[in-house]
């Protein structure tokens, strides 16, 4: 039996192993904010924050994060009110808006691991997370809005 | 109008439903599609219309009916209908916006409802061809006008005092004389009872008074949901008893499966069963192509169930696609004459007679859509009823096409439009809805086809493969005085009839025979050319060839007599007139030339606005270049100027971009910015990376690691979008595509500026680097 933390709750999982993270988040705990866009980490559409950090839930078996702890877009704050997300809101960066958790959870990580980012740092740090409807000029400038306080 | 609280009783409208004789789906006139008797809502009058747009003609019509779209409850909260799909241009928010702007309520206190597929009730929902606005502008005006109408009416009864003394002022009725005021809340059921004025007696709101429309300071409906993960798209969707399948698919178009074995499937924890699913032999629209479904109780055991399977194919007539072999077929055959869909003076002997003659041959693969969200459908069919849930762009026509997959009346199918993770033509091909619904009927229970990223970039409807070919004759003053432009490539036709091998007149219209240059010889011609796969609509479709190979040939223009590229592109375009149909029943984007004409002042207008603010002519840093390029594309008219930098080792940046749009009358400035700066984004991705490619029948790239999309680090640094003021009754045209087809030509001739070389061929690649 795994357990792993998931927005604060514990969760058991008793399947297979290898199942991985986005799956058993997506389809077994019924948290549908994380997406699928690739699965094969290339995309970003599924990250989540495991402990402190960005990860690629499509690669990162559910045994990888046992006795872990799980972020996701619907834990990152209770009232959706995290500063990237504000931010998010305040610049209407999303168009269709499918990869914008992802995008949401790389940005919130990387303001945890740097809370002064460059404009240059944020284009680096968020080149993993694809758009395409072509959000990034909006992506950029709400993660610089989010480190300077919205 | 109607109650939420009891919807079932007012829907009145349908005592107005006549038969009447309405083409089905004809884009493709005679091509796979039957015609024939359907129940239809009333069609808009044409007269009723301040301006005419191609509406009316599309499948079923306009449905201008408050009882349908606008719903007000007690407590005051109106909820508006949206029946067009949202994929990202913001229409789920922006023509609920034009409903309440006429209606007077308060945006906030208005929730939108998505629409389910139903065409008969509320009219043409493909959501597809930048068509949106441009549609249906004008019906939700009318819509909000009749709903305000009501509310008055209503007011103006309860107080005893003629209507034309009481005014719907932001959710209230007020009667200024003796200030009394009544809330939208308190007149709704009064309000329900009135008749639906005419709309020839309409009273439009005069647009200075408005308070939502052009002001661009209205988020997206979605726009909360969407930062929190609430959002709910296709693959979101989840029933009781639902299972998960993935289908391993032919992997070469009009392939059929031999044989499989699914014993190493099946012992994959969480696998259920392995099915074979039914294909439709090539072409058949958008009917599924087959294979090997793995049903699981999630995805992933699905995903690893179906590497699990040993199959074996056999490849069909297409096995022996193969891309390198298939671009020099194009080529030759661009270089002989081919049939000639337009014909002005003589381009021929102009040619033999010119000083000079300018060659250009551009070749453009074959394009993926890559959505983020890869196709995924959820379908729960129990007897002969069907539901669907799918991120669909035609939810009419996924209506239609599930009913006669399944075989049942079309009454008892009901499609469910979540939001779509993109689209760009790719959903509007509703094949993965009808393999869920054939799984559900077959397993009988609900079912998810969730499609993966190798599938959608194996299996896509593709973006057309072409070769441009344009020869341009200079007199001794360097002035063109004759233009052949051959355009070669595999028709979307194709998908609908074997051999379809000429382009379609919507394809033709899309940039080759609707080219705006004042040049007294023109020949545009059309060699034939077979499809091997499947071939779709992309956004912007065929503007993206014909935009890239003649304002590339302008680019060459200028640089062989010596010109600005700007200077030269005008003096092309020429006299500000409007420019004559060149051939007979020419392709306008469905819309009338009397609203809709070819105007080449307003095609220069976005140049010189451009120029003006993109800083045309400006000293760029040495190793950096300028290139402009326009083009008119669903009625709309957008010019781009684009910045690039290239460093010695041939490593490319694009340090600004700067686009001018006239799309005459507009809802929201604020998507439409966001459109064009993602369109910049998208021209630079196919520019740079877009290619599928195709040996032994089968496509040779799978995800997002071979088929690479522009990430951050690579996007312009700045995309500055101007918007042209529209001009009273200018009718409002397309947004969503126009900004992709100008951007790949100017990156092209600003890279030429910047380095001297001429890129003919996308994408770009490692081209600079030799």
């Amino acid at each position: 039996m795994i357990k792993v933390k998931i927005n604060g709750q514990e969760q058991s999982w008793d399947g297979d192993p290898d199942l991985p993270l986005l799956w058993f988040l997506r389809d077994e705990a019924g948290l549908t904010g994380t997406k699928f866009g690739c699965g094969q980490a290339l995309c970003g559409a599924c990250t989540v924050i495991v402990d402190k950090e960005a990860v690629r839930s499509c690669i990162t078996s559910i045994n990888d994060v046992a006795g872990r702890e799980v972020t996701t877009i619907e834990g990152l704050d209770p009232n959706g009110d995290h500063a990237v997300q504000k931010a998010w809101r305040q610049v209407n960066v999303p168009q269709c808006g499918f990869c914008q958790a992802g995008q949401i959870m790389q940005a919130a990580a990387l303001l945890m691991d740097n809370p002064k980012p460059s404009h240059d740092q944020i284009r680096e740090a968020m080149a993993g997370n694809i758009c395409r409807c072509g959000c990034y000029q909006r992506i950029e400038n709400a993660v610089y809005l989010a480190s300077t306080g919205v | 109008m109607n109650f939420i609280d009891n919807p079932g009783k007012l829907r009145g409208f349908e005592k107005n439903i006549k038969v009447e004789k309405v083409s089905r789906r004809s884009i493709l006139k005679g091509l796979g599609i039957t015609g024939g008797f359907v129940l239809a809502a009333p069609v808009m009058s044409r007269q009723a219309f301040a301006y005419e747009t191609g509406a009316g003609k599309m499948p079923h019509g306009v449905v201008v009916d408050p009882r349908v779209f606008v719903a007000v409850a007690p407590d005051g909260t109106v909820t508006i209908l949206a029946h067009r799909a949202e994929m990202g241009t913001g229409v789920r928010t922006s023509l609920p916006l034009i409903v309440a702007e006429e209606m007077e309520a308060d945006w906030s206190r208005v929730k939108v409802q998505q629409a389910h597929g139903d065409e008969v009730k509320f009219g043409n929902q493909d959501t597809d061809g930048s068509r949106s606005t441009r549609h249906y502008l004008m019906p939700m005006r009318q819509i909000g006008a009749s709903a305000r109408t009501m509310l008055e009416q209503a007011a103006a009864k309860r107080w005893g005092v003629p209507a034309t003394e009481v005014k719907a002022v932001n959710h209230e009725v007020v009667h200024s004389a003796t200030s009394r005021k009544l809330g939208f809340g308190e007149l709704a059921a009064d309000a329900a009872k009135e008749s639906v004025p005419s709309i020839e007696g309409l009273k439009l709101k005069d647009p200075k008074d408005f308070r939502y429309l052009g002001k661009g300071q209205v988020g997206i409906v979605d726009l909360h949901d969407i930062t929190t993960g609430k959002a709910r798209y296709g693959a979101d969707v989840r029933l009781p008893g639902m299972k998960y399948a993935v289908i391993a698919r032919p992997p070469v178009t009009g392939g059929k499966l031999v044989s499989f074995d699914p014993d190493a499937a099946l012992k994959v924890p969480g696998v259920e069963k392995v099915m074979q699913v039914r294909g439709w032999p090539w072409p058949s629209k958008f009917q599924p192509l087959g294979g090997v479904a793995v049903i699981a109780r999630n995805t992933g055991a699905a995903i690893k169930g179906r590497d699990a399977l040993k199959l074996t194919w056999d490849d069909g007539a297409n096995g022996k696609y193969d891309s390198v072999a298939y671009r020099k077929e194009l080529e030759e055959a661009s270089r002989k004459p081919g049939l000639v869909v337009r014909q002005e003076g003589d381009a021929d002997a102009a040619l033999k007679g010119a000083d000079k003659i300018i060659v250009g041959e551009y070749y453009l693969p074959h394009l993926a859509h890559v959505s983020m969200e890869p196709p995924v459908a959820v379908a729960d069919v129990k007897g002969d009823k069907a539901e669907i849930w799918a991120p669909v762009q035609s939810p009419g026509g996924t209506r239609e096409d599930v009913a006669k997959t399944l075989g049942i009346p079309e009454g008892n199918v009901t499609v469910n439009v979540t939001l779509l993770g993109g689209g760009f033509g790719r959903k509007s091909k509703c094949d993965f809805a009808l393999e869920a619904a054939l799984l559900s009927k077959e397993l009988g229970a609900p079912v998810k086809v969730q499609w993966t990223r190798e599938d959608d970039v194996r299996h896509d409807f593709l973006h057309t493969v072409s070769v441009e070919r344009i020869e341009a004759g200079l007199d001794k003053s360097g002035k063109v005085i004759a233009w052949r432009h051959r355009s070669v490539a595999p028709s979307i036709a194709s998908t609908f009839a074997a051999g379809a091998n000429h382009e379609a007149p919507f394809e033709l219209g899309m940039g080759l025979v609707d080219m705006p240059f004042e040049i007294a010889n023109i020949s545009c011609e059309n060699p034939e050319a077979a499809a091997f796969t499947r071939i779709g609509w992309f956004r912007s479709v065929s503007n993206i060839p014909r935009a890239f190979a003649v304002q590339s040939m302008v680019g060459e223009i200028a640089h062989a007599t010596g010109r600005d590229q700007k200077e030269t592109l005008l003096a092309l375009i020429g006299s500000p007139r409007i420019v004559k149909p060149a051939v007979k029943d020419m392709w306008n984007y469905g819309e009338p030339f009397d609203s809709y004409p070819i105007d080449t002042a307003r095609l220069r207008k976005v140049v010189e606005l451009v120029a003006e603010k993109g800083e045309w002519g400006r000293a760029v840093a040495k190793g950096h270049g300028l290139g402009i390029a326009v083009h008119r594309s669903f009625v709309s008219y957008i010019a781009t100027i684009v910045e690039v930098a290239v460093d010695d080792k041939g490593k490319l940046t694009v340090p600004r971009v700067d686009t001018a749009i006239d799309c005459g009358t507009y809802v929201n400035p604020e998507r439409i910015a966001s459109q064009i700066e993602g369109a910049a984004i998208m021209g630079l991705s196919l520019a740079k990376y877009g290619e599928i490619s195709f040996k032994d029948g089968k496509v040779e790239q799978k995800n997002f690691d071979d088929f690479q999309v522009l990430r951050m680090d690579e996007s312009p640094l700045v995309t500055n979008v101007y918007i042209v003021p529209p001009g009273p009754d200018t009718p409002p045209s397309g947004v969503g595509e126009p900004g992709v087809p100008p951007f790949a030509p100017a990156l092209m001739n600003a890279i030429f500026a910047a380095t001297g070389k001429r890129i003919r061929n996308l994408p770009l690649g490692k081209q600079l680097e030799a």
